[in-house]
């Protein structure tokens, strides 16, 4: 096709959000033993409970082998030369309100586009904002507390909330469950918590912006949110890193619990450094996130929009216990240049006529190589369970590639279970039937892939659909060949 | 006489080293509706994508001018926005893009390359609705995905619609009336009759002449192995139904 080259031209506006902050980090030498985690929890003045659990989880993850079951390939990780906590230092004190927080800081989200000040309250956002290990700024706090609500960095929950913590911090996630979650039970620095209280419809949808600033720096976060019975809670996490020609690690877990007739809906927009168009550089990205529909009649639902990173390594999953509890999973994921994603979701049926939805979205260009791998496992006890399953890949050019692994493990025969997949490519005749009618050809691969992927951009709170929708547009432009 | 609208000169062209076009010459100024007719393989549709600028062809020779301006030199949404509308014998389906979404933007670059704002969303709205009823397509189309699940007759009418809402200087219908019956026909004509008037001109591509007697063509061509072999008024289209093709093919066999 002849407009190849002229598109390929058209390509890399080039990542947005590629700027480092210049500021004085404080930062502990790279390397790992358990002197290291027993500094972190110390730095945080952590009760015992705590730092007993990160120790065994220490202990357990210095046997444990990284897996390399993934269809990801990248060069060996060494992990005694990452840093396991940066924190940006103080001027005098913590900070107590924006005035007190670094300008330059500010910038960088205000680049970001995070709302914080008035912004935040006319989106009717809430940002607990994580800047590399270290929350410096949360908005909204006192309006949430109004409706009983707790939304606030991982760290002060230690100590404001240790009794929720104590009952539910590892209980989804156990510090046995894969070699990056384990790692990140010893070594997690910070991130956010959230509980709401029984009957309580939080007034807000909730976000969190993540971004890896400084150099060698692995994040490690950690999220857990509550949702106690009769409750309903909108989280949103969007995700960003500078670039920088070195990978770096980032391995969070999040943890999600749903108590009976409670919601949880979580999206993510994760746009961390993708690398270069040769493939240098870029974030890895290793995640453990899981929800328990833990009572009757609850409900998981995850979106993700996967446009960054250099790898994706990442199956958001609902354990559905509950009876007629539900678990969704709505996901897009790109793979461009050098990109390589291995995602999907599990879904562990347990609970009476529980429910599953799963549509994937997989877009792949240039070189990059998108799999989805996802698990549905309907034990004995799930007597009626239902799911649906449905892959969709995209393919922009030839180079690419998409791969597909749906596991199925029925151990129950009342269980339905229905698989859908498809792949595609944008058609010479999609686009220049686009272009007949006025539209440049980046327009017209932008109008396609939405269109594409409209089911799960319905799924994203209204606000964010429009934000995912952009993000997608400057991850393909001009990716067609 | 108006000045030409469009003007084809010696238009040769080949698709994958084969020549398909063998010098196509052909004018046609605003006002005018021309039938370009034809036996199967004779270079009907190439002429058309052509026009549009559809990749995969070369063109080997000639010139086409469009307005005045070089059209070959154009990109293909240049020449839609510059008013050269393609209706497709086959519409292609896009999931999940909304039609309404596709015929706004696609009515919106023509605006602006007119200079004009974009259109009020309630405008377009009222005015597309209004033009659904004349093309009689269900108003339930429009939030659906562009063609997706369309019937063959909805997606011809389709095209028409878009059509009467580009209002487009120059369209250029590729066999719209294919598989088509009696009555989306009749349809289908009475939308293109809307679009005629003396600043605009059709160029109809078909294979046969039922379509003509609802849109009545002030010249009728004839093309065969890549060559305007015969033009004539209606009364050409006639006698083509008489007598089809071959009496023409010989004689250009003869010529050649």
């Amino acid at each position: 096709m002849s407009g190849n080259t002229e598109l390929s031209a058209l390509f890399d506006r080039g990542y947005e959000h590629g700027f480092v902050t210049d500021i004085e980090s404080d930062t502990i030498a790279a390397g790992l033993d358990e002197s290291v985690v027993r500094l972190i929890s110390a730095r945080k003045r952590e009760p015992k409970f705590l730092l007993d659990w990160r120790l065994r989880a220490f202990a357990h993850w210095r046997q444990m082998r990284e897996p390399h079951w993934a269809h990801l390939h990248y060069p060996p990780i060494d992990y005694q030369a990452i840093s396991y906590f940066s924190a940006p230092k103080p001027r005098g004190d913590a900070p107590k309100s924006l005035a007190d927080v670094d300008p330059k800081l500010l910038e960088t989200y205000a680049k970001l586009g995070v709302p914080l000040h008035e912004r935040a309250r006319l989106a009717g956002v809430a940002v607990d904002a994580v800047f590399d290990s270290v929350s410096v700024a949360t908005t909204f706090k006192s309006r949430l507390a109004e409706a009983g609500v707790v939304f606030c960095p991982f760290s002060e929950a230690v100590h404001s909330h240790p009794e929720l913590l104590e009952q539910y911090l590892g209980s989804v996630v156990p510090y046995t469950d894969n070699f990056y979650a384990t790692l990140n039970c010893a070594v997690f620095s910070d991130g956010s918590f959230v509980y709401v209280p029984p009957g309580v419809r939080c007034p807000m949808e909730l976000s969190t912006y993540f971004r890896i600033n400084a150099a060698n720096t692995g994040q490690f976060e950690r999220t857990l949110i509550i949702a106690d019975a009769g409750s309903h809670v909108s989280y949103l996490e969007g995700c960003t890193a500078p670039m920088r020609d070195e990978n770096q690690l980032h391995a969070a877990v999040v943890e999600l619990v749903a108590l009976d007739d409670a919601q949880i809906k979580y999206s993510t927009v994760q746009n961390w450094y993708p690398g270069d168009a040769e493939g240098r550089g870029g974030i890895f990205n290793f995640v453990t996130k899981r929800g328990e529909c833990r009572g009757r009649n609850s409900r998981i639902s995850w979106t993700q929009v996967e446009t960054g990173s250099a790898i994706t390594w990442k199956y958001p999953g609902c354990v559905l216990r509950g009876e007629n509890s539900v678990g969704e999973f709505y996901s897009v994921a790109t793979a461009n240049n050098h990109q390589q994603a291995d995602t999907g979701t599990k879904m562990i049926h347990i609970g009476a006529n529980s429910r599953s939805t799963i549509v994937s979205k997989g877009i792949s260009a240039g070189h990059g190589q998108n799999t989805y791998r996802g698990l549905v496992k309907i034990m004995p006890s799930a007597h009626g369970a239902r799911n649906f399953t449905r892959c969709d890949s995209l393919l922009l050019g030839s180079q690419c590639g998409a791969h597909t692994f749906p596991y199925l493990e029925s151990r129950n025969a009342l269980a339905t279970v229905e698989h859908e997949a498809s792949t595609s490519r944008i058609s010479e005749d999609q686009l220049f039937y686009c272009q007949q009618r006025g539209l440049g050809p980046e327009d017209a691969v932008n109008m396609i892939v939405s269109g594409f992927c409209r089911e799960v951009f319905k799924e994203l709170p209204m606000e964010f659909a429009v934000e995912a929708q952009n993000l997608l547009a400057v991850t393909l432009e001009g990716a067609v060949g | 006489m108006n000045a030409p609208l469009l003007q084809i000169d010696d238009l040769r062209v080949s698709v994958a080293g084969t020549a398909v076009l063998h010098g196509v010459s052909l004018t046609v100024r605003a006002g005018e509706v021309h039938a370009i007719m034809g036996p199967n393989g004779s270079g009907k549709s190439t002429l058309a994508h052509v026009l549009a600028g559809r990749p995969g062809y070369t063109i080997t020779g000639g010139a086409v001018r469009f307005d005045g301006t070089d059209l070959l030199a154009m990109a293909p949404e240049e020449r839609a926005r510059a008013g050269l509308f393609l209706g497709f014998q086959y519409p292609v389906e896009i999931a999940g893009v909304n039609n309404a979404y596709l015929l706004k933007a696609a009515l919106n670059a023509r605006r602006r390359q007119r200079g004009e704002a974009e259109i009020d969303a309630f405008d377009f709205l009222n005015m597309v609705r209004a033009k659904m009823r004349v093309m009689q397509i269900d108003e339930a189309l429009l939030t659906r995905g562009v063609n997706e699940g369309f019937s063959g007759g909805e997606k011809k009418r389709n095209e028409i619609l878009q059509m009467l809402v580009l209002e487009p200087r120059l369209a250029v219908l590729d066999e719209t009336d294919s598989g088509l019956d009696i009555d989306a026909l009749k349809v289908v004509g009475r939308g293109i009759n809307t679009l005629r008037s003396p600043d605009r001109a059709v160029a109809l591509v078909t294979h046969y002449q039922r379509l003509l007697d609802h849109v009545v063509p002030d010249q009728v061509h004839v093309l065969a192995r890549g060559r305007i072999v015969r033009s004539g008024d209606r009364e050409l289209a006639l006698e083509l139904e008489r007598r089809g093709y071959d009496w023409l093919l010989e004689a250009a066999a003869a010529v050649a």
